[in-house]
């Protein structure tokens, strides 16, 4: 909705000058004057509503700008008076033309201040000051650019994580929805990495930050955004070289209009009818003005970008936004990105004890490893640090691990070690890494371990076919049983395994080169840091930015902040309805634009038509790009 | 060398033609303009003296587009 106090001050005395020329106008309506005097009275709402045009159209005389808008306006309107002065006293027209103009302009300064507000507000992650502890306990507000690294700041409730740091005491949860998207919060506690942008939402945590401001997550998200309208697509590209052409066509045209016709008609002794013909050429420059066009498509742009990076996806340029509406082929790495990239305890078989006895005597044996597998044994059994005695943790190199628990030898590792001490293990027919278990040397059975998929991932490519993306490949070093494994749990069409990187880049190579034409766009989603090499070769990187991974940033054209797979498919759709919408935008414009020019030239179209190309165009094409901002 | 300014302007299609204009300003590599953002980022040639050529581009944009400003 259009509110006073969202306008500044420029809008506001614009606002003020069409109301009172409208009035007036209506005014004039009933007074019955006649001749010149009638001409002095319509020359007032006529300067009120046009004369900062007149000023920098005479500017754009001075400068030799041909083509400039005010200009071609101001002469429009002019010679619209001037005819009406020499024949009908019909001055409405030529004032309305000058008082819509503006109403334009004014919307069209309005809708893209309020979607630039929208957007920054909507990235209003960037905290502008650091609360640092001084040697009193009292907290010091600072500019968080003099923050050096290494310093203990303190966030309190409330406010924003002004740089990224460690926490090094107390506990909180943050809100991480301004950079993910995600409405859940994160808990932190002492040791937790967090990131700049995140909201503290209830204890007062000090964190020694790791990175100056400049080069911390927020900062750098907020200057990704900023720069992707700086990389224009095509369709911008092209709106800008059409209007560039397309005024002076249509000026010349007029000329053209305007002297043509009557010496045609006067050589062959007709009636000139110059009147006619020069109104209708100044029709022709009323619909000259490409702004219609120029702006919704940036706009358009704009909208879209922001839309994407509410929902957690950064896409780093509207040329980006354009290849990845027309992506045909998205090719997976695995781990990371379709996978948790973490193990975790997916079956126990014991021979006679219990589930729980085998995996509290697992996670016994486990309790001083730093090994992930370790650590998914002691995930999987909670209660691990219990009273349980134990004592004599013996790492054996290649095998496992064994130690005493409460009297007993328990010896956890593959089947290498069951075979070194005799016990006879059975093998499984799960897939993933098997933990076999051994206790007093009688085998007692084993633990599987893998990697398994992201919530999302199996809805993910379920939504990217049904969103009409052809085929799904996965990529992965991993070996061919894990891999098929996983592949055709999430119903992915093509496995490929065992690949070094060089091998995942020739592989998406050959898939570039195989494809029928250059515009079925082939995306590679990785999870950023291995695949840096893939993800620029692809004609679009998409990368798990992982909370502020920097390699992911740099990398990929694409980053999805949360690292949810069904984030392609969100992205792919809003970069599909901006296109869509950018198009539209395209065509009604021009469309528009040249049925009035013809009808114009025909003299079927009046001045209120070309006002209508202009202002009622430009208008409805501003509201349809910022339709692009709601997904 | 790379430096980006913050401008003032009203038009979408005034914005491309600052765009143009600095382009063609002497000692610039390359420029762009995003009017979302209103910002603008020149590419200085090398050697260039950065204050000397962003007042030839003030100029040159004043030049075809009156109502605009960039802030140096």
């Amino acid at each position: 909705m259009i509110r006073v106090e969202t306008m500044n001050k420029k809008q506001k005395k614009n606002l003020i000058r069409i109301i009172i020329t409208s009035v007036i106008l209506v005014g004039l309506h009933f007074v019955p004057a006649k001749g010149l005097v009638r001409f002095g009275l319509y020359l007032i709402p006529y300067l009120i509503i046009g004369y900062d045009i007149l000023i920098k159209a005479f500017k754009g005389i001075k400068n030799r700008q041909a083509f400039d808008e005010s200009l071609l306006m101001a002469i429009a309107t002019i010679g619209a008076i001037a005819l009406a002065l020499y024949s009908s006293g019909d001055y409405v027209e030529a004032i309305a033309v000058m008082l819509f103009y503006q109403v334009g302009e004014w919307f069209q300064s309005y809708a893209v201040g309020r979607s630039r507000k929208s957007i920054s507000d909507l990235m209003d992650i960037a905290p502008d000051y650091a609360n640092i502890e001084g040697e009193d306990g009292e907290l010091e507000e600072v500019d968080p650019d003099d923050v050096e690294i290494g310093t203990v700041i303190v966030v309190k409730p409330g406010e924003k994580v002004p740089i990224d740091g460690v926490v090094v005491e107390g506990h909180s949860s943050l809100d991480t929805a301004a950079l993910t998207g995600e409405s859940l919060p994160r808990d932190v506690v002492e040791g937790s990495e967090v990131i700049s942008g995140c909201i503290n939402l209830n204890g007062l945590i000090k964190v020694r930050t790791t990175k100056e401001f400049g080069e911390s997550t927020a900062s750098k998200v907020l200057e990704l955004i900023e720069d992707a309208g700086s990389r224009k697509s095509k369709s911008e590209n092209f709106i800008t070289k059409f209007a560039r052409v397309y005024t002076p066509i249509v000026v010349y045209a007029a000329i053209g209009l305007a002297i043509v016709p009557p010496l045609v008609s006067m050589a062959f002794g007709l009636n000139a009818n110059w009147g006619s013909w020069i109104y209708r050429a100044l029709t022709f420059l009323i619909v000259s003005c490409p702004c219609a066009l120029v702006i919704s498509i940036p706009l358009s742009f704009f909208a879209g970008l922001g839309a994407a990076s509410k929902k957690g996806v950064l896409v780093k340029g509207s040329n980006y936004m354009e290849t990845l509406s027309n992506t045909r082929t998205v090719v997976f790495d695995k781990t990371g990105t379709l996978t948790k990239g973490s193990f975790t305890v997916t079956a126990v078989h014991p021979e006679e004890l219990d589930e729980e006895e085998l995996l509290h005597m697992a996670a016994h044996v486990e309790r001083y490893s730093s090994h992930p597998i370790a650590q998914s044994l002691r995930d999987a059994y909670a209660h691990e640090k219990d009273d349980c005695s134990v004592e004599n943790i013996e790492e054996v190199a290649g095998h496992g691990i064994k130690a005493t628990i409460n009297g007993k030898t328990v010896c956890v590792g593959n089947s290498k070690m069951m075979e070194s001490i005799g016990a006879d293990w059975k093998p499984c027919h799960h897939v993933g890494t098997i933990i076999h278990v051994a206790i007093d040397g009688r085998y007692e059975g084993h633990i599987v371990i893998s990697d398994v998929p992201k919530e999302g991932s199996k809805e993910a490519i379920a939504s990217l076919k049904k969103n009409g993306i052809r085929q799904t490949v996965m990529l992965t070093g991993d070996s061919k049983e894990v891999a098929d494994h996983v592949g055709s749990e999430l119903g992915l069409d093509i496995i490929k395994s065992q690949l070094l990187p060089q091998d995942k880049v020739s592989e998406v190579e050959r898939m570039l080169d195989d494809r029928d034409s250059e515009k079925e766009i082939l995306a590679f989603v990785g999870d950023g840091i291995n695949d840096a090499p893939v993800l620029s070769r692809a004609d679009i990187g998409i990368a798990m930015g992982g909370l502020g991974s920097d390699a992911a940033i740099e990398a990929a054209d694409v980053v999805l902040m949360d690292d949810d797979p069904r984030k392609i498919v969100t992205a792919i759709r809003i970069s599909r309805k901006c296109l869509r919408i950018v198009k539209e935008n395209i065509w009604f414009a021009i469309g528009v634009k040249v049925l009035v020019l013809i009808l114009g030239a025909l003299g079927f179209a009046n001045m209120w038509a070309a006002i209508f190309a202009d202002v009622g165009v430009t208008v409805i094409a501003v509201i349809n790009a910022i339709r692009c901002m709601k997904i | 060398m790379k430096k980006s300014y913050k401008i003032e302007v009203d038009c979408a299609n005034c914005a491309n033609k600052m765009e143009e204009a600095a382009k063609k300003t002497a000692g610039v590599a390359d420029a762009s303009v995003n009017f979302m953002a209103l910002k603008m980022k020149v590419e200085f040639e090398e050697g260039a003296d950065v204050d000397k050529v962003m007042k030839d581009v003030l100029a040159n944009c004043k030049k075809v587009e009156d109502d605009c400003e960039i802030f140096l």
